[in-house]
C-alpha cells in the first residue's frame, strides 16, 4: 500500500527562499539548497521548488538551484513557476527535476500539458491549480474558479471543468492550491480538495492553509488527498518534517517512517 | 568502470548523481562497446517499452546487454530497465530482451481509489536474501513510478515484493543480473545503500 506523502514547497525568488502570504508579501528566509538538504535528511518524501523570480534572467537562476539540490537530495524533486514550453520542461529535467509543474501557461494554452506529457511522460507532469472560491453559479457549477499569475488574474474557468480537462490532456498529478486558504494557517480547504479528488483518477496534492498537524491529518483523511504540501509550518521552525510525519503516523495515517 | 546505459529513455543523470553520492564514478554512454568493456552496468530507464526497444536495437545495445549478462558482468536494471529484461511486455505488445523468462503486465485494479500509475513510496519486503538487499529492514520504503509490473516465470528469481492490491515482484535477481522496479536513486538513503552495495558486488547471488 502506498504511503501518503509529505511534500515541502520552497518558493524561490532570485535564488533565495521566500514565503508568500496570501500570494502577496514575500520575505527571504534562507538558502533553498540548505533547506532542501535539511528536510531530505529529516525524512521528507518529496520536494517542490516554485520559482517566483520576476527578472528576465530567471531561467538560469532556477536551473542552478535545481542542479545544486539534485546533487544532494535523493528524493523526487518537482519544479514549477513560469514553465511555458517543452523546452523549459526538458531544461529543468536535465538540471535534475523529476517532475515539472505547469500552471498559468497551461491555462492560457492547454496544449502545453499534452506536449509536456508527450516529451517527459505524463507521470512527470504536475498540473498545479490556483483556485478561488466564488460561490455556485451557472458559470461556476463547482463554486470555484481558476486564477493565474500567482492569484492575480481570474480566468472565468470553473475549477472542476479545468481539473477534468487537465487529466484528459495527460497530467499525471494535480496540485490543488486554495488561494483563500493560502498563508492563513487555518487549514486546507477540505471540501475543494475532496471534490477535485473525487472527479479524477490521478493523485491529488493538497496545498494552502496548513497551520497545525491536525490540518494535515484532516486533508489526508477527510479531504482524501494523496499528499499534503507544507511551507511555512516547517520553514520557520515551528514544526519539523519528521515531527509532522510521526504525528500523522501516530494518528493512523500510513507514512514512510524510516529513512 | 561502471557505465549507465543511455538509450534516450529518461533522465540518467539522477542515477549518475546518486552513484556519485556513494563514491562511484559512473559514465553515461550510448556506445555498445563501452557496455561490453564495462566492469559494471546500470540499465535504468523510464518511458514506453516499444520506443525503448527500438532505440536499444538502433545502437546494438540489446546485443551488448545480452553479452554482458551472459559474460558475468554485474548488471543492475532499474524500472523500465527491469521490464525490458523480460521476454515480453503488454505495453505496446512488445517482444523484449528475454534475459529473464517472464512477462510484464499492466496494473488492472478493482479498487477505484487505487491509482495507476502506482506512484509514491511503498514498503519493499525481501522474500529471498540477496547481497544487494542486505540491510533492508521491515518498514523500509522505496519510491515507485510505474503502470506495468514484472511477472517472472520462475518464482525463484523474485527477491522482493510490494503490495498494491496484492503483492507484485519489485526486485528480481538471477546470477549476476539484478533489477528493481523501484528507483533506488530517488529512494533516499535506503536507495543509496543499494547502489553502494551494487558498486562492490561481485555478481554472485
Amino acid at each position: 500500500m502506498l504511503s501518503k506523502r509529505l511534500i515541502a514547497c520552497l518558493d524561490v525568488r532570485d535564488g533565495k527562499l521566500a514565503k508568500s502570504v496570501r500570494f502577496v508579501e514575500t520575505k527571504d528566509i534562507g538558502d533553498p539548497v540548505e533547506k532542501a538538504r535539511e528536510y531530505y535528511l529529516d525524512g521528507l518524501d518529496e520536494l517542490v521548488f516554485y520559482d517566483i523570480t520576476a527578472s528576465s534572467d530567471r531561467r538560469s537562476i532556477i536551473l542552478e538551484v535545481v542542479e545544486a539540490v539534485a546533487e544532494q537530495v535523493f528524493i523526487p524533486l518537482s519544479v514549477g513557476g513560469g514553465v511555458r514550453s517543452v523546452q523549459d520542461a526538458t531544461d529543468l529535467r536535465l538540471a535534475g527535476a523529476e517532475k515539472i509543474n505547469v500552471n498559468s501557461a497551461a491555462v492560457r494554452r492547454p496544449a502545453l500539458i499534452a506536449e509536456c506529457a508527450e516529451a517527459i511522460g505524463g507521470q512527470n507532469v504536475v498540473l498545479s491549480m490556483d483556485i478561488r472560491r466564488v460561490g455556485e453559479s451557472p458559470g461556476f457549477p463547482s463554486g470555484y474558479e481558476i486564477v493565474i499569475d500567482g492569484g492575480r488574474t481570474p480566468m472565468g474557468i470553473d475549477a472542476l471543468a479545468w481539473t477534468r480537462e487537465g487529466e484528459r490532456l495527460g497530467a499525471g498529478e494535480l496540485v490543488v492550491n486554495s488561494i483563500d486558504a493560502d498563508g492563513t494557517r487555518d487549514g486546507y480547504e477540505l471540501r475543494l480538495t475532496r471534490m477535485i479528488g473525487d472527479a479524477v483518477r490521478i493523485p491529488v496534492i493538497a496545498s494552502g492553509g496548513a497551520g497545525v498537524p491536525e490540518h494535515l491529518y484532516d486533508v489526508l483523511t477527510e479531504g482524501r488527498a494523496d499528499a499534503a504540501l507544507v511551507a511555512s509550518m516547517v520553514h520557520y521552525g515551528d514544526y519539523s518534517v519528521s515531527g509532522l510525519k510521526r504525528d500523522l503516523h501516530e494518528r493512523g495515517v500510513k507514512m514512510r517512517m524510516s529513512w | 568502470m561502471t557505465v549507465i546505459v543511455d538509450y534516450d529513455a529518461g533522465n540518467l543523470r539522477s542515477v549518475q548523481r546518486a552513484c556519485a553520492e556513494v563514491g562511484v564514478r559512473a559514465e553515461i554512454t550510448n556506445d555498445a562497446e563501452r557496455v561490453r568493456a564495462a566492469e559494471r552496468v546500470i540499465f535504468p530507464g523510464v518511458g514506453a517499452a516499444g520506443s525503448a526497444m527500438r532505440s536499444l536495437r538502433a545502437r546494438d545495445m540489446d546485443g551488448a546487454l545480452t553479452e554482458a549478462v551472459a559474460g558475468g558482468t554485474p548488471v543492475l536494471g532499474i524500472c523500465l530497465g527491469l521490464q525490458i529484461s523480460l521476454d515480453r511486455s503488454e505495453e505496446n505488445d512488445q517482444a523484449t530482451l528475454g534475459l529473464i523468462p517472464g512477462r510484464v503486465r499492466r496494473f488492472a485494479l478493482a479498487d477505484p481509489a487505487l491509482k495507476v500509475p502506482h506512484m509514491g513510496w511503498n514498503e519493499v519486503r525481501v522474500v529471498r536474501d540477496h547481497p544487494l538487499l542486505e540491510g533492508i529492514a521491515p518498514g523500509d520504503e522505496f519510491y515507485f513510478v510505474h503502470a506495468y509490473y514484472p511477472v517472472p516465470q520462475d518464482d525463484g528469481v523474485v527477491c522482493a515484493v510490494a503490495d498494491y492490491e496484492g503483492d507484485f515482484c519489485c526486485a528480481l535477481g538471477s546470477a549476476n543480473y539484478f533489477a528493481t522496479q523501484f528507483h533506488p536513486e530517488k529512494s533516499g538513503r535506503v536507495g543509496l545503500r543499494l547502489l553502494e552495495r551494487f558498486a562492490r558486488w561481485d555478481g554472485r547471488a
